[in-house]
């Protein structure tokens, strides 16, 4: 066939620039793993040994000391679930306006774009965890220092996500009513914000959901709820204790969860 | 209204123009004019499409009169005010004496029909009011007025993405006569829907605008669609008017110079 047409009918998906490069990257990937394992040096004794220590560990762990939980546990679960609430909703107050400076069809300024963004980076960047640290040196010990904590680590989620759905809005409604002469608060209250509405609410859930989870480990620095509790009895070598409070916190987590998925399908 | 209005003898006709466009350019990149120099008298009164190929600057020309688009160079006089000129509070003013139907309906999806006919009033209700609901009697009345009109009564609280193309086309039409404009602007208002829901969506916005005295500029793709409704014909090409005059005096002629070729007028 190429021989009548005098054409060379030949097709390869990558030139062979683009073939070296994938090869270069392969090769990258793996001489990564090589070397990363070098660095973290794992001791093979250890290594042997865990499957025994986790053993010894459950074995510690039961029974569960469930008579534990009115004195020890359910004060410090509410105070957990106290933080993860008020520090969603700290964090959602702060982050709306941010997400629409950070919205390049609200906010038709480039460098303010550019600054809401790296607020919004920079509360990410910064782990939950080192937050709270901060925290805890500013206010000192207590449930104070985690509401903060996980209020500025969510301010980026929620505001990243917030601002990507206003730049997701679709822009016709928006127009009408620029053309009908309305004012520009009147045009994000009846414009924009129907049209995020769900998207919003879906977020601030969702961010709810997984600020339960990482308040409940904020008490290992001292940032109050049922870390705190699970911190002095893995001290005390507690373990009886340490697996009630497992329990509970799971438990929370899948309730939040259920309850948040329940109320997602209402909304949307 | 079979008479022709050019703009060179405008000033000479004794009812005041609706709109007068005077030397009106766009580019939307430097160099590339999709308007070229345009000038046009739209009479106070009666229904004027604009028709040309797609891509010709029809969209452009409407849009550049509620300042969607932002004009090049050029004069918009409305009732002698400059459109062109406006920003800021003036600007939305005088938008909210134009009324405006779009293509894709443009309303917003999860508001009930009552708010989206509301929206019109947007101009007028304060934004605190308007968040917290609270429109102004007359507003209401007003509304439900023109859903009775447009024959969607039933249909106030349902949320707009419940309806079909031609019911919320008729929503967009409420919602611009809603605001009482001077001006009704519908950038290809049938274009999105089917042949017969098209003629009942231009029967009702011709009565709509007859009864209210409201002239109407529209673009339009539909050359029979115009003719049939139109009281005035702008005919445009390649960013120039070829044609100022009335549905009678369009010729095959005139067409051909507007569309080029001429098989597809077989």
């Amino acid at each position: 066939m190429s021989a009548a047409s005098g054409i060379e009918r030949e097709w390869r998906r990558y030139t062979p620039a683009e073939r070296l490069a994938r090869f270069a990257l392969y090769f990258g990937i793996v001489a990564a793993c090589v070397v990363s394992l070098r660095t973290v040096q794992v001791i093979p004794e250890f290594l042997y040994d865990a499957p025994e220590q986790v053993a010894d560990l459950l074995k510690r762990m039961w029974p569960i000391e469930w008579s534990y939980y009115p004195k020890g546990v359910h004060d410090a679960l509410i105070e957990t679930l106290h933080i993860a609430t008020l520090g969603t909703i700290l964090a959602i107050v702060m982050a709306i306006p941010l997400g629409f400076l950070a919205a390049h069809n609200i906010t038709p300024y480039t460098s303010v774009n550019y600054l809401a963004k790296l607020m919004l980076v920079s509360s990410r960047s910064v782990n939950s965890l080192v937050w709270a640290l901060l925290f805890v040196a500013i206010f000192g010990p207590g449930a104070l220092a985690g509401t903060m904590a996980i209020a500025f680590r969510s301010i980026g989620f929620v505001g990243k996500l917030f601002g990507e759905a206003l730049e997701e809005a679709r822009p016709g409604p928006v127009e009408a009513l620029k053309a009908a002469g309305a004012p520009w608060p009147s045009i994000l209250v009846k414009g924009y914000w129907p049209q995020v509405e769900p998207a919003f609410w879906g977020i601030a859930l969702f961010r709810w959901d997984i600020s339960v989870r990482e308040s409940a480990v904020l008490g290992l620095v001292g940032a109050g709820g049922i870390g705190m509790a699970i911190d002095t009895a893995m001290n005390l070598f507690r373990w009886e204790r340490v697996a009630l409070m497992l329990v509970a916190i799971f438990t929370v987590v899948v309730l939040a969860e259920i309850v948040v998925t329940y109320i997602r399908k209402k909304i949307i | 209204m079979s008479e022709t209005t050019r703009p060179a003898d405008s000033s000479a006709a004794a009812p005041a123009p609706a709109l007068e466009i005077r030397g009106l350019r766009k580019e939307y990149r430097r160099g590339v004019p999709v308007l070229r120099d345009i000038s046009i008298t739209f009479a106070n009164r009666g229904i004027t499409a604009v028709i040309g190929p797609s891509g010709t600057g029809k969209s452009t020309l409407i849009r550049c009169i509620n300042r969607l688009v932002e004009p090049t160079a050029g004069k918009i006089l409305f009732h002698g005010l400059d459109l062109a000129r406006l920003h800021g509070k003036a600007l939305r003013e005088a938008r909210r004496r134009i009324g405006m139907v779009f293509q894709e309906y443009n309303l917003v999806e999860r508001l009930t029909v009552m708010e989206n006919v509301l929206s019109g009033r947007l101009g007028y209700v304060a934004p605190l009011k308007a968040w917290l609901r609270r429109y102004p009697q007359r507003d209401i009345e007003a509304a439900f007025e023109l859903l009775d009109a447009v024959g969607l009564t039933e249909y106030a609280n349902q949320r707009a993405d419940a309806l079909s193309g031609g019911q919320r086309q008729r929503v967009g039409i409420a919602r611009a006569v809603m605001q009482q404009p001077e001006l009704l602007l519908a950038d290809e208002p049938t274009s999105s829907l089917d042949p017969k829901t098209s003629v009942e969506i231009m029967e009702l916005m011709v009565a709509l605008a007859e009864s209210r005295h409201i002239p109407v500029i529209l673009n339009i793709h539909n050359v029979p669609l115009a003719r049939r409704f139109a009281t005035h014909i702008i005919g445009m090409s390649d960013g120039s008017i070829v044609y100022d005059g009335s549905p009678e005096g369009l010729s095959d002629d005139h067409l051909k110079q507007i569309y080029g070729g001429e098989n597809w007028l077989e």
